[in-house]
């Protein structure tokens, strides 16, 4: 068994003129809690999505825990936990329900799915919401349903795309102290996000703009490197660099 | 663990099973819709297929005005072949009163009507709108008929009086109407109208199934899990056999009860083939819910199956009469063979024996169905 939950080398996604994730190199380790930077449009749910197994990758090569992502979809599906970044739960259907199904979907026997509802829902403080359709939850409930949903079968490997964005701060809290416990099960979690503080509690984090992975490692390895004091301060000056350098690339075409 | 991917979970299975009923029953107004308007449809439409032509208008032109010449009018309205509409004095008059389309007929009785007669050389002249071709041959062989019949009868007449006793015909026809002996066009028309219905009512149901998820986003959830597409394809169709069945039940008890139309067949066979056909359909809506991107499509798509079934499947005008190429294309929707079951069991009662092939045929478009969808069904975005 590899010590990484992902590898890619050469990822690379186009959708016919623009290349959404340009020839990505990344290792992941297991256990790790790494988090994607970028603006929005840089390739990160383009990226998300090729690691899920549910989108092709125009060339090159990716692996979640040790099965290649063109492969072996279905055997990456059975093991990770996706929250996607657009709300994709039914909202005609209770909290409880929607909870059911997906533990059903994942195959997991009657006692077990109550067992890991009940623990869910009160880690998250979904319990007196159970009855309540989710359509009508607060944009931080969806999230917190979403978070019980992507948790439910214990995945080895969680996969969030911007679960924070738009989410009151005590959501906020409670998401991340969830993230940060399933450190001691050894999770990998994957989580892109736009909040700075956020990114400190990761683990490792890389920058993608463009599609390009512009930095990676840990955070303050790279406010050293980078002398700079903030990742804000650096993200602006990240991304002023490359602007520069397209335009110049431009003018030189 | 890799042999527990493949196999085919009936934990998965199952869980769609109970989401789209729970999901079905958040929508009432939707479900009242599937089960209400077959039955709708089967009433109203039931009346319009009344395809029977009960008495053709008449107008008649008698410049005789003798015994014989009303003896022949009153032999035209008698058992209600023409109602006579009206008594006209000129061509003009008739001329008008058919392109107003108050009459089909007029029967014209010239002066020496009963002179002649007695020469054999009487004739009488009669006028028929061509433009539907159905009014038109009724009323070419009504007429007809009434006519040698006259003849015949005061040929007799004249026979006897000229003390001849020869009054039997050379030629006698005994004829035996199988199936429907009163020739009414509903005992034909409903029990087609009943598939034509439910075909379209399932389809309807089904196109959307999956679609929905797609436009909802709900889809891009459930690809992300280890769900198998099998499992997803026949979990959607379960739910949707089971609303299908109650409709055909309600929609069956409308064409027995309200339209009398009785089944010659066996009950039990009719409801097995149905639920053959049902299936047929479903798969067939499904199939189109995969293909679309959204529901404007599956709608489009739906309807594309739906409109040429009208008449490819035989449901108005007889496939026999068809050119082969369009007979090859109602080949290949099943409310073709839908409609030969449908039509085999309440008029003629025929059982298996006749209908194996029909069964088989729809049997054959559920399997070939139902892989295409799940192979079509990819868990991408
Ligand atoms: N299905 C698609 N077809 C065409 N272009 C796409 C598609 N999905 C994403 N893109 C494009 O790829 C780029 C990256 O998008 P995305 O991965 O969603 O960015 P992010 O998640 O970082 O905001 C964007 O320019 C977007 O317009
Ligand atoms: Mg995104």
């Amino acid at each position: 068994m590899s010590e990484y939950a992902i590898i890619c080398e050469g990822l690379t996604k186009q959708f016919g003129q623009i290349i959404a994730v340009n020839s990505i190199n990344l290792k992941i380790k297991k256990g790790t809690i790494y988090g994607i930077l970028g603006p929005n449009g840089s390739g990160k749910s383009t990226l998300i999505h090729m690691l899920c197994g549910v989108l092709p990758q125009t060339s090159g090569y990716g692996s979640v825990l040790g099965y290649d992502i063109r492969k072996d979809p279905e055997k990456i599906k059975q093991r990770i936990g996706y929250m996607s970044q657009k709300f994709s739960l039914y909202l005609e259907l209770t909290v409880l329900e929607n909870l059911q199904f997906y533990g059903e979907v994942y195959g997991i026997k009657k006692d077990k799915l109550k067992e890991r509802i009940k623990h869910l829902v009160e880690i998250t403080g979904l319990s007196d919401r159970l009855n309540q359709r989710s359509g009508t939850l607060s944009g931080g409930w969806k999230q917190r349903l979403a978070l019980c949903c992507a948790l439910l079968h214990e995945p080895d490997f969680l996969i969030l795309d911007e679960p924070t964005a738009g989410v009151d701060p005590v959501s906020r809290r409670i998401f991340w102290d969830i993230i940060q416990s399933l450190r001691e099960k050894e999770v990998t979690v994957l989580v892109t996000t736009h909040y700075m503080d956020e990114a400190l509690i990761c683990d490792e984090i890389g920058f993608i703009y463009f599609g390009r992975l512009l930095v990676n490692g840990k955070p303050n390895e790279i406010l050293k490197q980078h002398h700079v004091e903030t990742l804000d301060e650096l993200f602006i000056k990240l991304v002023k660099q490359e602007e520069a350098s397209s335009i110049f690339q431009k003018g030189s075409v | 663990m890799d042999e527990k991917i493949k196999k085919f979970c009936s934990i998965r299975f199952q869980s769609i099973i109970k989401k789209e009923f729970m999901q079905i029953k958040k929508d009432p107004a939707s479900l009242a819709i599937a089960l209400i308007l077959p039955v709708m449809l089967v009433l109203l439409l039931g009346y319009a297929m009344n395809t029977d032509i009960k008495n053709i208008n008449l107008a008649v032109w008698d410049q005789s005005q003798t015994k014989e010449s009303r003896e022949l009018i009153q032999v035209f309205t008698r058992q209600n072949d023409f109602h006579l509409f009206s008594y006209t004095h000129s061509y003009n008059e008739i001329d008008y009163l058919l392109d107003k389309g108050d009459i089909h007929t007029a029967l014209i009785i010239p002066k020496d009507f009963s002179k002649n007669i007695k020469t054999d050389t009487s004739t009488v002249q009669i006028i028929i709108d061509g433009s539907d071709p159905t009014y038109a041959k009724e009323a070419l062989s009504r007429s007809q008929n009434l006519l040698l019949n006259y003849s015949t009868s005061i040929q007799t007449k004249m026979l006897e009086r000229n003390a001849i006793n020869e009054k039997s015909l050379p030629i006698k026809s005994e004829t035996n109407i199988l199936y429907n002996p009163t020739m009414e066009s509903l005992n034909y028309n409903i029990p087609a109208l009943i598939g034509l219905v439910m075909q379209e009512v399932i389809l309807i149901l089904t196109a959307f199934a999956i679609v929905r998820e797609k436009e909802h986003g709900t889809m891009a959830q459930l690809i992300v899990t280890p769900i198998r597409p099998l499992e997803l394809i026949l979990g959607k169709l379960v739910p949707y056999i089971f609303i299908g069945l109650l409709s055909f039940a309600f929609v069956l008890i409308v064409g027995i009860w309200w339209f009398n139309v009785s089944i010659a067949g066996s009950i039990y066979l009719l409801i097995g083939l149905s639920i053959l056909f049902l299936i047929a359909s479903l798969a067939i809506g499904l199939f189109i819910s995969v293909i679309a991107n959204n529901q404007l499509q599956a709608m489009y798509m739906a309807f594309a199956v739906i409109l040429p079934s009208v008449i490819l499947s035989g449901f108005v005008f007889p496939r026999e009469t068809m050119p082969t190429f369009i007979q090859m294309l109602g080949g290949l929707i099943p409310l073709t063979y839908f409609l030969e079951i449908l039509r085999g069991i309440f008029l003629k009662g025929v059982s298996l024996d006749i209908l194996w092939l029909q069964s088989i045929v729809l049997l054959t478009f559920i399997v070939i169905t139902c892989i295409a969808t799940a192979s079509r069904f990819k868990k991408q975005l």
